[in-house]
Formats: structure tokens, sequence, C-alpha cells
């Protein structure tokens, strides 16, 4: 319990001397720090669905390697589907609900039929690729660009207000779900059981929980969210889908996801760490500070990860049933 | 009947896998207005019956064996290598640098040298991806995708900046000299019959060598292998850099083989296709010859479906991953032959931190 606190102490410590250090920079050049802060939280938007999808999984006792091909596939939907029906509103639900779907799909191999939790996701990572391939067509557009929303009060803080608090449904709904998924894990009994079907499935078994349940159901309604990443890159990032066009950020998300210890607010702090990094290096690529090929540049969040991880991925601790199947003992 | 389909199931439920995933894609393809009938006789007639379709195949095979192999030789320690693609393309990139700076020596020095040059450009980077594993407990499936990617743009880098070929705007090497070309002998490359090789000494190692065995305890049970002294971390960084070395030469006899110098997404996928391989073939060395053979027709096979019916090529990836989707399900195992009969398939699920 000590080490929890201190643990929590010092992420508000770190998250404080952020803040003091973005309003400092904000004073000097207040256009240049809230363009860079606007151009890192775009960035981590996906990422902090992505990584909420495999918080939700882990801490239920299962790994989703797939959250890639589930981003792929619903922004593939959402996109297609709101082009063919001209309305957004179509197009988000059905990229949400492709999402809940695939989610479904790898709930069931893994959780129900036992499949290897690594080779079930890989395998939807591979059928989202191939199906999106073939049946992507050139010339599709979005009937208009997604509603911009301002959260009244919040959205008039100075830098913050008009960086996080304004902007299209999606960058909302991920503030919004990282605070109601860190809520829910570590303030309910949902999220007690959710964490005690995780670490000790045994030991909640025998406590009265349904394990089985428990896993379907929050592996299903993860991929809603892996849904809502994905409608947020085709929809709200930009106006287009193209093959291929999550390049690997359902990959980066389980980095973050691992880098914020498998705590929601942390993973939000590690992807806007991600975007502040990427958006530091286009900056000075663009502005000519330093003279780095472009190929470079955006290798940087790639190699981060594996920095990230390298340092971060032996001092955390996983969930303790993540990756195993569970068999109920009197069967 | 049944115990017969039982004891075979490591070949029944594979072949069950890919015709099933025949019929669906027949319908697929039904529902572009196409006759499945016809667009398969095109995909099989084109790659096979003819004297360059069978060449085109094998040559497309050949990589796909070692990828295949690749990502067998990391399930026998218990890891998904699925960076095939990214060691791929250092062996490719090597082979080509090979055979351009060394222009002038003989065939029988130049092209050794660009193959071993190629499987250690492959081995090295698997070998990050062990070592990122073996001492930092970082995942191999995170690490190796981060490392496709980080690949294919430091290469891009390269060959559109310092080794790119003099005079051109396309981002590619200069054309190896071509005393480094791997012949053809008849319809059969060379490179396919080195894969072929490899193949079985690749199941050789595996079975009969103390190395394979080592390899399979590790992947069966981490804590009997550790009981046993064998060293798990230099295990994991050999398995690697063994699976590595395997993807690299793919790329390299691609280069020499085929494409004759290194260009820009000449080889995109067949890392990828490895891992459809490998499964099918259900981690046995051997299977991945067939079944490298069954997608080098389908990708050479793709060209001439879309010239004669206007399907485009990207069905090839769809059959490849509905083939995948059923191979790997369970359930197909045990429709096939019984709940109780069906063994399991292949397992990789290891902890982050482990």
């Amino acid at each position: 319990m000590a080490d929890w606190s201190a643990g929590r102490r010092r992420w508000l410590l770190t998250a404080g001397l952020v803040l003091v250090v973005a309003y400092v920079a904000f004073a000097i050049n207040p256009r240049m720090t809230q363009s860079l802060l606007g151009f890192s939280w775009s960035y981590a938007v996906p990422l902090v669905l992505a990584a909420l999808v495999g918080i939700l999984g882990e801490r239920s006792g299962v790994v989703n390697i797939g959250i890639e091909g589930q981003m792929l596939g619903s922004a593939f939907v959402a996109f297609f589907a709101a082009a063919a029906s001209g309305s957004l509103l179509v197009g988000a639900l059905a990229g949400m609900g492709t999402g809940l779907l695939m989610g479904a799909f790898l709930a069931w191999t893994t959780v129900k039929w036992q499949m290897d939790q690594i080779i079930a996701g890989v395998v939807l990572n591979i059928v989202a690729t191939g199906l999106t391939s073939f049946y992507y067509r050139q010339g599709a557009t979005l009937p208009r660009v997604m509603p911009h929303i301002e959260v009244p009060l919040l959205s008039k803080i100075p830098l913050i207000g008009p960086v996080f608090f304004s902007g299209g449904p999606f960058a909302l709904f991920a503030i919004g779900a990282a605070v109601l998924l860190h809520y829910l894990l570590f303030f309910t009994r949902w999220g007690l059981r959710t964490r005690a079907v995780g670490e000790h499935p045994h030991a909640a078994d025998t406590a009265g929980i349904d394990v089985i349940r428990m896993r379907l159901l929050n592996v299903t309604i993860a991929g809603a969210l892996a849904g809502a990443a994905g409608a947020y890159l085709s929809m709200e990032a930009s106006s287009t889908f193209e093959r291929g066009f999550t390049a690997g950020r359902g990959f980066l998300a389980l980095a973050i996801m691992i880098f914020g210890a498998w705590y929601p607010l942390r993973a939000l702090a590690a992807a806007l760490f991600f975007g502040l990094m990427s958006g530091i290096a286009s900056q000075l690529q663009a502005s000519n500070v330093v003279q780095i090929p472009e190929q470079i540049v955006n290798l940087l969040p790639y190699v981060l990860t594996l920095v990230v991880l390298a340092v971060a991925a032996g001092k955390v601790r996983p969930p303790g049933a993540v990756g195993q199947p569970f068999v109920k003992a009197d069967e | 009947m049944l115990d017969t389909v039982a004891r075979f199931q490591g070949i029944v439920v594979p072949v069950v896998a890919v015709l099933l995933a025949f019929a669906i894609g027949a319908v697929l393809i039904r529902l572009q207005g196409v006759n499945p009938t016809y667009a398969y006789k095109t995909l099989f007639g084109s790659a096979l019956l003819t004297p360059d379709g069978l060449l085109r195949t094998l040559q497309k095979a050949t990589p796909l064996i070692l990828t295949g192999l690749a990502v067998v030789v990391g399930l026998r320690v218990g890891l998904f290598n699925i960076g095939a693609q990214g060691q791929l393309l250092w062996g490719a990139l090597g082979a080509a640098v090979i055979g351009v700076s060394l222009a002038g020596l003989p065939a029988i020095a130049l092209v050794p040298a660009a193959l071993i040059v190629g499987v250690i450009g492959g081995a090295l980077w698997g070998a990050i991806a062990g070592a990122l594993k073996a001492y930092r407990g970082v995942h191999e499936v995170i690490s190796t995708i981060m490392l496709n990617l980080i690949a294919a743009g430091l290469i891009d880098y390269l060959v559109s900046g310092p080794l790119k070929e003099p005079d051109q705007s396309i981002p590619r090497s200069a054309p190896i000299d071509p005393a480094a070309t791997l012949p053809n002998l008849g319809v059969l490359p060379s490179g396919f019959v080195l894969a072929v090789a490899l193949a079985f000494a690749v199941a050789w190692v595996l079975r009969r060598t103390t190395l394979g065995f080592r390899f399979d305890v590790v992947g069966k049970n981490r804590w009997a292998a550790q009981y046993a002294g064998i060293r798990i971390p230099a295990i994991v960084v050999g398995a690697m850099a063994l699976s590595g070395g395997l993807a690299g030469l793919g790329g390299a006899i691609e280069t020499l083989g085929v494409v004759g110098q290194y260009e820009s997404g000449s080889s995109a996928g067949l890392g990828f296709d490895g891992i459809t391989i490998a499964l099918l073939a259900r981690a046995n060395p051997i299977a991945t010859i067939p079944a490298a053979i069954l997608v080098g027709v389908m990708r050479s096979g793709a060209s001439s479906l879309q010239f004669d019916t206007g399907i485009q090529p990207e069905v090839v990836d769809v059959l490849l991953a509905i083939t995948l989707l059923l191979v790997s399900l369970p359930i197909l195992a045990r429709l096939v032959v019984g709940r109780r009969r069906a063994k399991d398939g292949v397992a990789v699920t290891s902890g982050w931190g482990s």
C-alpha cells in the first residue's frame, strides 16, 4: 500500500511539473506551445483509446495483440459506412460496432475455445489487413467534417482548454473514457472483480465470480473502444482511408499500456509523452533546426517504443493471469 | 476411419482449412460478379501449367519457405517472430550491397559472400529482438513489429540516399554484378533447391540435435529448462538470430535470384506470409515446403487473375487470411476429429515480463 501511494505521489509530482513547464513555455511563446500541444494530443488520441483496450483486456487476463487489426477494420468500416450513407453518425456507430464484433471474436476464441491469445490476435490483424485491402476503393469521401464541440467552462481555460476540451467528439470521448475506466477499475465493485479475474481467476471463481462471463464481456466491450480509435483515425484525424493506415499504432498502444503500468490515467499521460516527442521531432525538422532526414524522424515513435519497453518492462508487473486461459478446476 | 483421420490430423486439418477457405473465397469472388471456377482455373493454371508460371511460382515460394522456417524456429522456443519481414529486408539489402560493391569477383566467391552477408544482416536484426526479450523482458511480438517498421524506414532512407542507384529517381540500389545472379536450372530456381535443403536441415537440427532439444525444452517449460542448466537468454537470442538469419537468406535469394537489385517495396508481405505458412505447417519445418508452394501459387497467379477477370490481386490476401483463421481455430480440429482427440494447436503465449 505504501509504495502504491508513493508511486501515485511521484506521478502527481511529474504531472504538476509538466504543467508548470507547459505554462512557462506558453507564457514565452503561446502560439507555438499551443500548436505543439495540439499536435501531441491529436497524435495521442487513438493511442489512448487503443491502450484502454489493452488495459481492459489484460486487467481481465486476456492479452489483445489484435488491437491493430480492430482499429484497421473499424477505421475502414467507419469511413465507408459514413461515405455510403451520407451520415457521420452511421459511420461512427458502424466503426464502433465493427470494433465490438472483432472484440467479441477475440473474446470467444480465446476465452471459450482457449485458443492461444497471441495467435488469435495476430490472426485478427492479418484478417483485417486482407479484407480491408481487398475491399478498399479509391475516391470515396466523407459527407462533411466532424463537428467541433466546445465543453462549457473547461474550454475557456488557457492552453489546456482549447487543446483538450475543444475538439471532435472522439477526442473528447477519449478523455472521458480514460477517466471513466480509471474510476470503474479502481473504485467500483465491477472493477475489483475484473482485477480479481485478471490476477487470480481461481480465487475469483471460488468467491463466486463468473470468470468466463467477465472476460467475455470485458474483451468484447473493449473492442468498441478500439472501434472508436479506428473511427477517429479515418473520420476525425483525417477524412480518408488508406491500405494499412493504422501504421503500427495498435502496437504502440500496447507499449503505452505497459509504460502506464496498466493504469488508464497513466496510459493517457504516456500517450501524451509519445505525442509530445513526435511533435517536437517534426517541429525541429520543419524549422530546420537540425538536419535529420524525414524517414528517420518518422521512425521516432517506433524507436521510442522499444526504448520505453526496454526500460519499463522489467519494472512494472502485469496482471497475474495475463495470457492464461481459465479452465474451471472441477471440469 | 476416424482413428486414421485423428492420427493424420496434422495433415487433415490444414487441408480442410485450405479447402474451406477456397469455398469462402468462391463466394467472395461470385459477389464480385466473376465465375469462381473460372477464377480458380486461371489462378492455378497460370501458376502451374506453363513453364514460365511454374518458374515464377517456385521463385515466389523460395523466400516463403525461408520466412516460414524462420517463424517455425521461433515457435519451437515459444517465441512468435512476426519480424521476418524486417529481417528479410536487411538480407535483401545486404546481398545487394555485396553484389554491387564486390563486383568483379568470380561467381563462386561473390554469390556465397552475398548470401552470407544477407544471413548476417537478418540474424543481427533478429538478435536485437532476442536480446530485448532475454535481458529486458520486452515481448517479441511488439519488438519485432517495431523493428519491421524501423527496418523499412531505415532501408528506405539508405536506398534513397547513401546507397541509391546514381541518376535514378526511384529509390533503389544499383543493379548487382551479373556474376552474383543465382541461376535457374530449367524451371527450378537454384535458390529454391537451397531453401528446400535448409528445410530438411532445420528439421534435422530441431529433431536430432542437442540444440534442437534445448529449443524444445525452453519452449515447452521454461522452469524445467532453467533447472536443467540450460542458459535461457543464450537460447532465446540464438533462436532469434537463427530465425532472422533464415529470413535474411530469403531476402538475399530474392535479390540475387529475382529482383537483381534492392528495390523498395519489391518484397512487401513476404515476412507476413511466413506466419501463415508456419501455422499452416503446424510448426513442422518439412511441411513449410508444400505450404509455401501453395502460397507461391496464389501469389504468382494473382496478376493473371487480375488480367483475366479484373479481380484485384488482394483477393489472395483474403484467401490466405481466411486460411490462417481456419487453420488456427481450435474448433476446426475438434469438428474434424472430435473434441477428445483434437490436439491443441501451436501455443506461444508467455507473459510480458518474462
